[in-house]
């Protein structure tokens, strides 16, 4: 009968629907989900809980992957079990959520920006979605530090939070095929920043000169997650 | 530094060099890649005395034909062209010598989709974060990150002393290409389908697409239902074999090119022992899926890697042996029946055969 099989091997066996949820992504991870929306308090725990599994030295973890609001748990199913896997995290999860809150102390990461024109074509296109001046736009978007909530979508590709609803603004109905290296764009509520040149639907409104992704350094990504951007209004690229 | 090195005489549709992946760079972005067949890298790694994780030439649907600049131990592994070395046809899962100048041609592939060559030694391409891995969309690896092209140069790494001619590995079964069942593990988010979702997701058999790739494979049947009518969730990681439904309820299947996250439901994750079909399935493959537990992929996961790793390596059947001058000649058919071979001096060289009528 279908209905046991599936019944049984679902990871919604139990109906859990509440968090952390600890499941299976595969035969070589576990997804620690420790939310359903996009918030500070609860990406704040995903860094934590990642630093936490590194502390404790897991023989067979071979990578992590944090994200919004969850923690991606890679290992090696020939060094340990998925048993095994689950109870240690599980033991992890249920000790980290009695941890009063995260000492994290982010970095602040300054980007100068060079706003509008060729380097922003789509700065226009925001301001008159928000009803408001193009030099309106600059002033609210280099007035926030955002919260790099997760790297994806491209190497060094950094999604930012807590850019200010007033410019937000909706992605390009035609996303365009080449996006320069360098520039800053904004999708609904998200700002973030293109590292490399690619493909991309977002509403460009700037873009720095500096260098965010670079494969020959040891440590690749300028920007971190976990870590905090600042724009900066520059003229010029000197 | 060895000089042995490969030059690409016609590079064929697509050819990539891939090793076994670029990892412990997802959090900040970066694809892991790697060989969409991992089981063909590692046996033809294997057959030519490399580490698991040299890389190799990955082409796909063949057409790729290249030059051998001094003597050089070399396996097939993969799907099968019709390869031939200097003219002669050669079979796969087998080690051959290759000498200085000779050229390698691959057909078209005709029982899968990616073939592999592996070279005593390893490709040495430019190495990045890790890896040798070609990543196309964001140029990371292999040749300036990009497809090979006529007349690239690739050097080849040393040769370690077990590399022989002349050895065989048995191939993996391949199941019929043109209906596939791959094993899957339920979830991550399988509790935003409905049980009807599910079972048609389970139940139903669905077709690979022409929009499919190295970065996943596009299906076309049965739209799997949501609990909610929403398929997108906040977007977090994803893995090699993560089966995503996006908003038109059509499964896309991630593969080794895959980007770090995606913001689509995952309903299920295809067991690690059957990714390597869906690296060889070619647009127009029937495939369903089945849910197993993890306790059983991970069984059946290590049992192939066994196999794999440390199943005997076969030797040619010696048939007749004879001496030519001073040589010693050896006939000999490969133990897994798909190659025909002569040995001189203890190197094993591919031959055929024409029928003659003697002169009377």
């Amino acid at each position: 009968m279908i209905w046991s099989r599936v019944a049984n091997l679902s990871s919604n066996a139990d109906n859990t629907t509440s968090f952390p949820r600890v499941v299976p992504a595969g035969d070589s991870a576990i997804l620690i989900e420790l939310g359903s929306e996009i918030d500070p308090t609860v990406n704040d725990q995903v860094y934590s809980l990642a630093s936490d599994i590194e502390n404790t030295n897991i023989n067979g973890v071979t990578e992590l992957v944090p994200t919004y609001r969850s923690l991606l748990v890679n290992y090696d199913p020939m060094a340990i079990g998925f048993n095994e896997m689950h109870d240690v995290m599980n033991q992890i999860v249920e000790n980290h959520s009695n941890r009063e809150s995260t000492d994290f102390e982010p970095v602040v990461i300054e980007l100068p920006v060079v706003y509008g024109g060729e380097d922003g074509p789509d700065i226009e296109n925001v301001a008159g979605y928000a009803g408001i001046s193009a030099a309106e736009v600059i002033e609210i978007h280099s007035s926030t530090d955002y919260r790099v909530y997760m790297i994806g979508f491209a190497p060094g590709f950094p999604y930012l939070g807590g850019l200010d609803e007033r410019i937000a603004t909706p992605r390009l109905k035609t996303p365009r095929v080449l996006v320069p290296a360098g520039s800053v764009g904004i999708a609904e509520s998200q700002t973030g920043v293109y590292p490399n040149a690619s493909p991309g639907g977002w509403q460009l409104i700037g873009r720095t000169a500096t260098k965010l992704f670079d494969v020959n350094s040891p440590k690749p990504s300028k920007i971190t997650p976990g870590s905090r951007v600042r724009f900066v209004p520059v003229d010029s690229y000197e | 530094m060895s000089d042995t090195s490969i030059r690409i005489v016609q590079p064929g549709p697509l050819t990539l060099v891939q090793d076994a992946g670029r990892s412990g760079f997802q959090r900040l972005g970066v694809s892991v890649s790697g060989a969409a067949d991992m089981d063909s890298l590692l046996i033809g790694n294997r057959l030519v005395g490399n580490s698991s994780n040299a890389a190799a030439l990955e082409a796909m649907l063949g057409g790729l034909s290249l030059e051998f600049t001094a003597e050089s131990v070399f396996a097939l592994t993969g799907a099968d062209t019709q390869a031939r070395l200097d003219g002669v046809l050669l079979g796969t899962n087998v080690s051959y010598v290759a000498h200085g100048g000779s050229i390698l041609e691959l057909g078209m592939a005709t029982d899968g989709l990616r073939s592999y060559v592996s070279i005593a030694g390893g490709i040495e391409a430019q190495e990045t974060l890790g890896s040798r891995s070609t990543h196309v969309a964001s140029e990371v690896g292999g040749v300036e990150g990009r497809a090979l092209k006529q007349d690239d140069v690739l050097a080849i790494g040393a040769a370690s002393d077990t590399a022989v001619s002349g050895v065989t590995h048995v191939k993996p079964p391949v199941s019929n290409h043109s209906e596939l069942e791959v094993r899957v593990i339920l979830g991550p988010q399988d509790v935003l389908f409905s049980d009807s979702g599910i079972s048609t997701f389970l139940e139903s058999q669905y077709t690979i697409t022409d929009q499919s790739n190295r970065q996943g494979l596009r299906l076309d049947g049965p739209v799997v239902e949501s609990k909610s009518g929403s398929y997108d969730i906040i977007s977090d990681a994803v893995v090699n074999g993560s089966v995503q439904i996006p908003g038109d309820g059509k499964p896309i299947v991630l593969l080794a090119d895959r980007q770090t996250t995606g913001g689509y439901a995952k309903i299920a994750t295809v067991a690690s022992v059957d990714l390597p079909l869906l690296g060889q399935a070619t647009p127009g493959t029937k495939l369903s899926f089945k849910a197993i537990s993890v306790a059983e992929a991970q069984s059946l996961y290590a049992e192939k890697r066994e196999l794999i790793a440390n199943s005997p390596l076969e030797e040619v059947i010696v048939s007749e042996q004879f001496a030519v001058n001073d040589s010693q000649y050896q006939i000999g058919v490969a133990q897994n029946g798909s190659a025909k071979l002569v040995t001189l001096d203890g190197i094993a060289y591919p031959v055929s055969f024409e029928e003659i009528t003697p002169a009377n």
